[in-house]
């Protein structure tokens, strides 16, 4: 039977509601956000060529909570991006299985995982 | 783009994902060890200057987003911004010469700075 436009439509906005499309969006949102992030992290880290001084400046300058937020933020999402990748890799390279939806919430289970710790050691 | 070359960067990017599964385990691990007490300058020098098997781990780390970031974003830009050919291609190698040389020179800067 021919599939309507419309209910094409309907399906994939249904389909948007999905635990696994939203752990795609994830995905691609937080890879993008790390790719962007990473010139600067190396550029920062390499400030240590001009001494330990520089870095330090430079760690000194990014105290602000504002910093702080961004890196607590980046941290969680690289532990997203790395719980939702091996999900990916377990269901391209693994016998199939299925979505492996629990693997969806062990990478949010990780990600919280390190953002409390990381928040708790970052405020102490 | 021909369908091998296409394959090829698939793999590419899942073989450098399973590298880099591991990398984040170990960078994961490393930050919140590094965080406590807060960071300074000395403390992490102190940790890599003259460190080579931590400049080996950083040089595979980096050389693996190389691989990584830049296939991943290509998807991205195709799907989503509707942008392919040749202009993408050289923009993405761009930016993978872009991270390798700030990557290096980072893990140079902590190694050798």
């Amino acid at each position: 039977m021919p599939v309507s436009p419309s209910s094409m439509r309907r399906n994939d906005w249904r389909a948007r509601g999905n635990v696994g499309y939203i752990a795609f969006i994830v995905h691609r949102v937080s890879g993008v956000a790390l790719a962007l992030f990473l010139p600067l992290h190396f550029w920062a880290l390499g400030t240590s060529l001009q001494g330990a001084a520089a870095l330090e400046g430079f760690l000194r300058w990014t105290d602000m909570p504002m910093f702080k937020l961004a890196e607590w933020g980046l941290v969680v999402l690289l532990t997203a991006h790395a719980g939702g990748g091996v999900r990916l890799l377990i269901i391209e390279f693994g016998r199939w299985q299925g979505p492996r939806k629990r693997w969806i919430g062990a990478a949010i289970v990780a990600s919280a995982m390190v953002g409390i710790l990381l928040g708790a050691i970052m405020t102490a | 783009m021909r369908a091998s070359t296409q394959a090829k960067l698939w793999y590419a990017q899942r073989i450098s994902a399973m590298v880099l599964a591991l990398c984040v385990l170990v960078h994961l691990v490393t930050i919140l060890y590094a965080m406590r007490g807060g960071l300074s300058a000395t403390e992490i020098l102190a940790r890599t200057r003259g460190n080579s098997a931590f400049a080996l781990f950083y040089v595979v780390f980096v050389l693996s987003v190389v691989v990584h970031a830049p296939i991943g974003l290509a998807r991205i830009a195709e799907e989503w911004l509707n942008w392919r050919g040749r202009s993408l291609h050289v923009t993405l190698a761009a930016v993978a010469i872009l991270l390798g040389a700030t990557g290096l020179r980072a893990v140079w800067g902590v190694y050798a700075g």
